[in-house]
């Protein structure tokens, strides 16, 4: 018992950036841009955040900064690929790249500074529950916002007239310009809500997994958020399982490595890649799945013709 | 029937792409409850002035009134507003979305989607063009699709429903279900513009039938009052350009034969081709005349080798049997090939020139390719050369392909695979989208190669251009050939005729008593 609740608390901190990015980055597919940038999105928001907050004392200052700074990266994104029509691939590549190295210069003089911890909001009552009163109920804003946004993507996705637009745009770009719908704005709205997303991401990076910056402390995640995507075949609540089963198993090598399994430690940390890898593998090899939910506009520019 | 109010007015509609006019000058009148036919050509215009009544084009210049008032119709949802709905030739539906959701899409604000499904099955019901909601529109085939376009249009309710042909997607007997549904319609007020090649289709259903040519327009008439062969005439208009193709000498052997081919086609818009015969003499222009969409680009892929074929035998090239063989086997044994589309299947939009006429020829050039390493020289060299022959302008040396202009580049690919001396050359539209000028030399340049020798297969729309080349014609029509015949002995009332499918009862029937 005692033993479950330290790992389910991990599993959930381990999960929840990479949630957060996906999210972010479904909806951006979605409307039919492919922006890989979400790796450098995440940690220019991470060093904000954490540099706004080491400023301000206040950790949701340093939330907004985050987000607002991953925002302005991913409208740069935008400006690039939906109005000057650039390889959305090449671009967000670029992206990252300028993200990391923006995130190393602005971060240089906070290395080694103590950061600002995000703190627990308990739920009354409800966090004192055996077992899972704690790991439910007595989470930071940012876990709690994650599940919100999933809940809140899903339903805008598939009962609101704004997510139909939205889906009808990545499917079909030129019949939705037929039907009078404005694909651009659309698309950079969901362009910037994935840049919101993955400043979220960063900024619970900087503010509750570790509370301290160290340069290309995203390592990796907003590569693993990007196949999350894929595996969860543009589903956010498959986003949601994909998060957790990742987090969980990056988790659970850690635990097997303390308590004495003879595999070679690289390959148990190797584990969650290949876990992911596998299971993309097997998706892939269902057609109907990946075909009927993968965007059709993905990664194609638009240019209306008049 | 015709109350006799008018509906809509377009005065003066002017529209201009590029270097051609697509439409000059159109008027065009409609009154409430009247089932109006545009009939025309590929290329006359037709879809270019529907285009712009539904605000998906602006017009060059023109003016437009509905019910009286001067409109100008910026975008499609403002048609939408007026009362003007469009069910598009090629489809503006989204796959992976749901038909409810499809139709949602299309009316002007947000409906409950339960309440959206019960009005779809109302209203299609009513109209017997009955839908599931819930079905997701990748899965449903093209007659189904169709429905969900004009089940779109029906709930808001339009005054004007335009429709770009309707039927050539359609089997005989899901057509027969929209022309009720038409007639229905036109009963209760609304006025159709109904735009098709099939001519007994218009005979049937119209009351009023405006003709266009060449981007304008050329007549009125009752076609009930007309023959399906008068209509064809006004449709492809009677005058004939003078033909300066050289005497023909005797036809040599068939180099080109196409033996009882059979080809399902591929995808939803694909027509089958059904038991074609064909045989292609050297020194021969065999011309298929057809309206768009009646199995020549099918035809063209087996002949280019582009899709095979599910026996070797049925298309035999030069005295081999090649329908399994590949493009450049077709290649080496000597034959050319020019697709319709010029970037993407004739070149490769963004390579040079110089790497484009690799691309055809490395095969069956022996100079392009030493020691298996690609010869940049040689490229260039027969670039430079096709340039200088074929009057290939550009703005400056070796440009990528869709740097130029349509008219340039047909005829730098025209050129590069003359250039090879073929002994069997099938081009599909050759002078698609090309000037006056661009089109004369291409014509002259087949007739010459003809006269030396080759055979040369023609697949057009165009029939002056048939008329100016074509030694024999035959004609296409839903994957099925006609017997190719000399070209004095066919007119163009005949080939109308056949186009529109008349033909194929007596063929049939001629078929029968063999």
């Amino acid at each position: 018992m005692s033993a479950l609740e330290p790992m389910l608390l991990t599993i959930i901190t381990a999960s929840t950036p990479l949630l957060l990015a996906a999210i972010g980055e479904l909806v951006c597919e979605r409307s039919g841009v492919l922006n890989l940038g979400v790796e450098g999105m995440m940690i220019v928001g991470a060093v904000a955040a954490f540099g706004t907050a080491y400023t301000t004392g206040s950790p949701l200052l340093g939330i907004v900064a985050g987000m607002l700074a991953a925002v302005a990266l991913s409208l740069l994104f935008g400006f690039l690929t939906l109005r000057l029509m650039c390889n959305q691939v090449a671009t967000g590549l670029a992206l990252t790249i300028l993200g990391l190295g923006l995130s190393g210069m602005i971060g240089e003089s906070f290395v080694g500074e103590p950061g600002v911890k995000l703190s627990q909001i308990s739920i009354p009552m409800l966090s004192d529950l055996p077992l899972v009163g704690k790991v439910l109920f007595g989470q930071d804003v940012l876990v709690y916002a994650s599940f919100a946004i999933v809940g809140l993507t899903s339903y805008v996705l598939f009962r609101s007239r704004w997510g139909l637009i939205l889906r009808a745009v990545g499917d079909n770009h030129t019949s939705a310009h037929a039907l009078g719908y404005s694909v651009l704005r659309v698309r950079y709205l969901a362009v910037m809500f994935g840049g919101a997303c993955s400043g979220l991401a960063g900024a619970y990076l900087s503010l509750a997994y570790t509370p301290q910056w160290t340069e290309g402390m995203s390592a990796g995640r907003g590569w693993i958020a990007l196949a999350l995507v894929v595996f969860a075949s543009w589903r956010p609540g498959r986003v949601l399982i994909g998060a957790y089963l990742f987090g969980a198993v990056s988790i659970l090598q850690f635990h097997a490595q303390a308590s004495g399994v003879t595999l070679p430690s690289q390959l148990m940390s190797s584990l969650p890649y290949l876990v992911t890898i596998v299971v993309l593998v097997i998706i892939s090899q269902n057609r109907q799945l990946t075909k009927t939910n993968s965007p059709a506009c993905l990664g194609k520019p638009f240019s209306p013709d008049r | 029937m015709a109350s006799g109010t008018e509906l809509i007015r377009a005065k003066g509609i002017s529209k201009r792409f590029g270097e051609t006019l697509a439409n000059d000058n159109v008027d065009l009148c409609l009154n409430k409850g009247e089932i109006h036919a545009l009939l025309g050509e590929n290329g006359a215009g037709k879809s270019t002035l529907v285009k712009i009544l539904y605000g998906a084009l602006e017009p060059g210049g023109g003016s437009l009134h509905w019910k009286g008032n001067l409109v100008k119709v910026a975008n499609p949802a403002a048609a939408r507003k007026l009362g003007i709905g469009m069910v598009f030739q090629h489809f503006s539906l989204f796959e992976a979305l749901s038909v409810a959701e499809n139709i949602a899409l299309a009316l002007p604000k947000s409906v409950p989607l339960k309440q959206l499904c019960a009005d779809i099955i109302e209203v299609s019901g009513k109209y017997g063009l009955p839908l599931d909601p819930t079905a997701i529109v990748a899965d449903l085939p093209v007659g189904i699709r169709q429905r969900i376009e004009i089940v779109r249009c029906l709930l808001q309710e339009p005054d004007l429903l335009i429709m770009d042909e309707p039927t050539s997607v359609l089997t005989p007997l899901e057509a027969e279900d929209l022309f009720k549904t038409l007639t229905r319609l036109a009963d209760e007020g609304c006025a159709i513009l109904y735009i098709s090649h099939r001519l007994e289709e218009v005979q049937r259903i119209c009351h009023r039938a405006t003709i266009m040519r060449h981007g304008k327009v050329v007549g009125a008439c009752d076609p009930a009052k007309e023959t399906a062969a008068s209509l064809a005439q006004l449709m492809v208009g009677g005058d004939v350009h003078a033909v300066d193709a050289g005497a023909q000498a005797m036809p040599g052997k068939a180099l080109l034969q196409l033996t009882d081919l059979n080809h399902a086609g591929e995808g939803a818009f694909a027509v089958a081709l059904e038991s074609i015969n064909l045989s292609l003499h050297a020194g021969e222009v065999l011309a298929i005349a057809g309206i768009a969409g009646n199995g020549q680009g099918e035809l063209f892929d087996v002949i280019s080798g582009e899709v095979k074929t599910k026996a070797a035998y049925d298309i035999n090239l030069l005295g081999v049997p090649v329908g399994r063989r590949s493009i450049n086997d077709r290649r080496r044994l000597g034959a050319a090939f020019v697709p319709e589309e010029r970037l993407g299947h004739g070149a490769a939009p963004d390579l040079p020139l110089s790497e484009n006429v690799i691309l055809t020829r490395h095969a069956s050039d022996k100079d392009l390719v030493r020691a298996g390493l690609l010869s940049r020289g040689a490229a260039l060299r027969s670039e430079r050369r096709l340039a200088a022959q074929y009057d290939v302008r550009m703005a400056h040396e070796n440009p990528e392909a869709r740097a130029l202009s349509g008219g340039n580049l047909q005829k730098f690919i025209v050129g590069r695979e003359l250039d090879r001396s073929p002994r069997v050359l099938v081009i599909n539209q050759p002078t698609w989208g090309v000037d006056a000028g661009a089109a004369a030399l291409i014509r002259q340049a087949l007739i010459d190669l003809a006269r030396s020798g080759a055979a040369v297969l023609v697949i057009s729309q165009d029939l002056d251009e048939i008329y100016e080349v074509a030694d024999k014609i035959a004609v296409i029509s839903r994957g099925q050939l006609s017997e190719p015949a000399p070209k004095d002995s066919m007119n163009r009332e005949q080939i109308g005729l056949l186009m529109a499918g008349l033909g194929e009862a007596k063929q049939a029937k001629a078929g029968k008593g063999h």
